[in-house]
């Protein structure tokens, strides 16, 4: 394959070598150790357009602008969490400032399984990298519409839930299908807010699905809809767990498949999420997507074992793909008249959510309520109830905020008192202010 | 005593120097045709019949390595690679005569497939077909598993007359780099090897039957008969024996940023805690990056003798240099000039400098003494902007966990040193500079004494380093030395403590064995790693990471 045009393209680089959940762990200590051994014997930080960058430290007050954290924002994370958070966020500036082309942050742990209230661990996620990028990008260099592609085999469900009412953020998620994966979640019916249909889509994929498959999705349906949407910023979500090789999963994709992948896909970001085949994915498929997005040639990259005839899709996974096509692109292209018969007359939809949060154990009991509003994504307000005893009350107003929802808002958060609850949070993703009592 | 030897581009010096203290110098001109004339003027103005016996030890830097490379005066090199997947072969087929062959290893010292031998066989055979006698012979991960380089090595044979190993280049992971180095290994060890027999033959001649050193790009020393092995360590010597100098001369353990301002360039290079910094993972060369461990330095096209002129307006220094001052009989105004007009330096003719820089400050509005103040601030800024910039990068170097990123020492200079020929003049505006415009304070500055010979004491004065790096993998029971390719059986319960005895015990052999001068090398642990192995979720064993190494420094100060 002759070399594409090259790209200045940034790394963060920052495997944790002394970071594990536990020692035996999936998200433990070497999780990138051969990644780095192939990276450095390819010679890879040597290209003239590859700039490798040192991450910086996220604050409390870059997650407070994504999450309400329970008690607070430093008692969720340590101090891994903070640096892996802080690497998305160093990706995101070297772009946005036009250091680089684009940039692809190598970071651990995860967080795309983190949810907008955060009272523990789920899925190996305390915070979540992206979003916390996100509203890092939006209060440093103003408003944006963003689309975060997650191919991560795990449903993107935290990364959903934190832009489930937000019209400007677009989030598409490629998964194995929920009914036989982590966390179970992510049908295609989910489809977004009252205010924000059609800015989440969800496409399960049948256990078994090769790269035939995912670049198929790639081309008829995430790129169509990336050229409708009109993002100025699209993040990859970038989940090396569809791996053939992968423990925890049962699909077919190959290091050429994510490269090829990446380079049809073209994000400005890309942040590492899950992916635990650390011997025989890991160090070929993170090589390929390094070399897919600095526009060098990834032909020749491929695992040891590789074998195409086995890793050949069967037929009735391509047309079970294709029937999804099709109902995503119906529900899509319908998007604009189906806010009339979700709402009716009301003034404010209100959904129930019970969440487990299967690393930390915890259950959570919340009620959601949003503010139905055609300027903007509505106040939402949020009631959690959580067995470590926390029960908490949250007032958020949307970015972009109209000024009706923003009245609405400030006088809902005055009026609130503690009593049932331990704690009452106001977060204002407009002017980043972020309060407590 | 010891004799130190600097053959420089321009001049060859000689230092003879006994308890730290300098007994003669000399400095003569070098001839590049006849460097043993060269060699043998230096040594003959300042040894005699007297002072030869109690000569302890002679060490030699050479530019010849270097000048080989740049004037591309080498030899034809037959490169014999087994890629394996990753990187296209395209990237590094920048080598007239390379071929990829089959076989490949991956990152924990796997064979995942094995080497055709009859395909190597045919591109050996092919090779001395066309006259290539020295080949080179790389494999990828050839450093965790060294099988495929020695099978080559064994149909090579004795058909070549000389083959380089890449995995005996260097420790550090880097596939096209380590091709780099054992393609430039290859392409010089001919012409070094007569190098190194003359300079043994002269020595006898004088009597001289003590141990011989050739400095390393590392500013450390190696015994020559073992340099024999590794030429292209020598590249690049001679900027490390003027960092070496300055070391030995000024004996500090601050960090500090060293400035060596010649006619063309200026070399900038940085010392934390005294000690000077070495490149991650090795030097470049005519554009080529290299597993060569060699000292960091920067290297800027800003001198005495650059080219003054304007552009857009403004005024531009260098990056060219074209013959002297006009002072001294140049055609251009340069810095040199400006000092004269500005009666900081008195060499030369006056007039010629301040004839030279009448256009400029007819241009600039200016008159003579102040056109000439701007182009010798302008001068300066752009070394401290240089010297800044570096140690910027130094400082935002990425590290990999989180103890170092929380930890991260930043190197915060104390000391300026500047040597060469506008040192003393260009000194104190440097660090007035620094100060004021890049932030680097209570940076104070020294001009070291003896500077005029800095790269020969610096030669003289340099200790033999080294580095070892080893793998311990306890759910293949193999440790392996990347550097020696050696290979031994381990026990399952072998632990990173047993690994980094085991590393240090045999880095102190290999100086032990080379330098009579160092009977306990300071040994430094640079990395010590352990991870879990775990299979279906269960632990099977440890990948255990090791490095050593003995640093840059000085057999004893100078003064």
């Amino acid at each position: 394959m002759a070399t594409k045009k090259l790209k200045k393209t940034g790394l963060i680089f920052f495997p944790a070598f002394d970071w594990a959940i536990s020692p035996t762990h999936p998200e433990r200590e070497e999780r990138l150790l051969y990644t780095q051994d192939q990276v450095f014997e390819e010679g890879i930080l040597d290209f003239d357009n590859i700039y490798e960058y040192k991450p910086q430290i996220a604050t409390a007050e870059d997650i407070n602008r994504a999450h309400i954290c329970v008690p607070d924002a430093l008692s969720v994370v340590t101090e891994s969490h903070l640096i892996s958070a802080g690497g998305a966020i160093t990706a995101a500036r070297k772009v946005l400032t036009g250091e680089v082309d684009n940039a692809f942050a190598l970071v651990r742990p995860p967080g795309h399984h983190a949810m907008l209230v955060v009272h523990g661990a789920r899925g190996f996620c305390n915070v979540n990298i992206e979003a916390i990028m996100i509203e890092y990008i939006r209060s440093h260099y103003g408003h944006k519409r963003i689309a975060v592609v997650d191919t991560d085999c795990h449903h993107g469900d935290g990364t959903q839930d934190i832009y489930w009412n937000d019209p400007d953020t677009l989030c598409i998620s490629l998964h194995q299908d929920g009914r036989t994966l982590y966390p179970g979640t992510g049908f295609i019916n989910d489809f977004g807010g009252p205010n924000a249909l059609g800015a989440t889509i969800n496409v399960p994929l049948p256990p078994e699905t090769a790269d035939e498959g995912y670049l198929t999705v790639i081309d008829r349906l995430v790129l169509p809809i990336l050229d409708e949407f009109k993002p100025d910023i699209v993040i990859n979500s970038a989940g090396q767990d569809n791996h053939y090789s992968d423990p925890l999963t049962n699909m077919w994709v190959s290091a050429q498949g994510y490269a090829t992948l990446n380079a049809r896909l073209a994000p400005d970001i890309a942040v590492l999420e899950g992916g635990y085949s650390i011997e025989r994915a890991l160090p070929y498929t993170n090589a390929g997507i390094i070399l897919a997005m600095a526009g060098l040639d990834y032909s020749h990259v491929r695992e040891p074992d590789y074998n195409p005839d086995k890793l050949r899709q069967h037929a009735s996974v391509t047309r079970t793909i294709a029937e999804e096509i099709e109902q995503v692109l119906r529900l899509w292209s319908s998007r604009r008249n189906m806010k009339r018969n979700l709402v009716g007359d009301a003034r404010c939809l209100r959904r129930n959510k019970n969440i487990y949060y299967d690393t930390d154990g915890i259950r959570e009991r919340q009620t959601e309520t949003v503010r139905i509003c055609d300027d903007c994504g509505g106040t939402v307000t949020i009631e959690s109830f959580a067995s470590t005893g926390n029960n908490i009350l949250a007032v958020i107003l949307p970015s972009r905020c109209c000024p009706e929802c923003r009245a609405e808002g400030e006088e809902s958060y005055g009026r609130s008192k503690l009593g049932k609850y331990n704690h009452i949070y106001f977060q204002d993703r407009t002017t980043g202010i972020f309060l407590s009592k | 005593m010891i004799l130190g030897i600097d053959v420089g581009g321009t001049h060859t010096d000689a230092v003879l120097i006994d308890g730290g203290k300098i007994i003669k110098k000399t400095k003569v001109p070098t001839n590049h045709d006849r460097l043993l004339a060269s060699l043998l003027a230096a040594t003959n103005g300042i040894v005699d019949k007297a002072t030869i016996p109690l000569l302890k030890r002679i060490v030699l830097s050479t530019t010849i390595s270097t000048n080989a490379i740049v004037q591309n005066k080498i030899d034809r090199v037959g490169l014999l690679v087994a890629s394996g997947p990753g990187l296209s072969p395209e990237s590094i087929s920048a080598y007239p005569d390379i071929r990829f062959l089959s076989g490949s290893i991956n990152h924990r010292g796997s064979e995942m497939e094995p080497l055709n031998r009859e395909e190597a066989d045919r591109e050996v055979t092919d090779f001395l077909s066309e006259g290539i006698k020295n080949i080179g012979i790389v494999g990828k991960f050839s450093t965790r598993n060294p099988r495929h380089e020695f099978e080559l090595r064994d149909i090579v044979g004795n058909r070549a007359c000389h083959v380089t190993l890449g995995h005996r280049m260097s420790g550090h992971l880097n596939f096209p780099r380590r091709v780099a180095t054992t393609f430039l290994n290859e392409a010089i060890c001919n012409l070094y090897q007569r190098f190194a027999g003359s300079v043994a033959d002269f020595a006898l001649k004088q009597g001289m039957n003590i141990p011989i050193y050739i400095l390393k790009a590392d500013g450390g020393a190696m015994e020559l008969a073992r340099s024999l092995e590794f030429p292209a360590q020598t590249i690049l010597s001679g900027p490390a024996a003027s960092v070496m100098g300055i070391m030995a001369t000024t004996n500090s353990r601050e960090d500090a940023i060293a400035l060596d301002i010649g006619g063309t360039t200026t070399d900038i290079s940085i010392f934390a805690d005294g000690v000077p910094l070495l490149e991650p993972f090795g030097v470049a060369i005519e554009g080529r990056k290299t597993l060569i461990r060699g000292l960091r330095t920067r290297s800027i096209g800003i001198g005495g003798d650059s080219v003054v002129a304007l552009n857009d307006g403004n005024i531009q220094i260098g990056p060219n240099r074209e013959g002297p001052a006009a002072a001294l009989g140049g055609q251009f105004p340069t810095p040199t000039d400006a000092m004269i007009v500005l009666g900081l330096t008195r060499i030369g003719d006056p007039q010629k400098a301040i004839h030279s820089l009448i256009p400029l400050a007819e241009y600039l509005h200016c008159d003579l003494q102040e056109t000439a103040r701007m182009i010798f601030t302008e001068t300066c800024r752009q070394i401290a902007s240089a010297a800044f910039q570096f140690l910027n990068e130094i400082n935002n170097k990425p590290v990999y966990t989180i103890e170092a990123l929380l930890t991260d020492r930043k190197i915060a200079p104390r000391s300026l040193y500047v040597v060469g020929g506008p040192a003393e003049q260009m000194a104190p505006e440097i660090e007035r500079l620094l100060e004021t415009e890049f932030d680097v304070c209570n940076c104070q500055t020294h001009i070291p004494v003896n500077y005029e010979i800095a790269n020969a004491i610096g030669a003289a004065l340099a200790r033999t380093t080294a580095e070892l790096t080893i793998l311990a993998d306890t759910e293949r029971g193999i440790l392996t030395i990347a550097e020696d390719g050696s290979q031994v059986a381990i026990p399952a319960n072998f632990t990173l403590a047993d690994t980094i005895q085991v590393c240090c015990e045999r880095l102190r052999e290999k100086i032990r064995l080379t330098d009579d001068f160092v009977r306990e090398p300071e040994i430094e642990v640079i990395e010590s790693q352990e991870f879990n192995i775990v299979d279906d979720f269960c632990t099977a064993g440890k990948n255990i990471r090791v490095k050593t190494q003995v640093k840059p420094g000085s057999v004893g100060e100078c003064k």
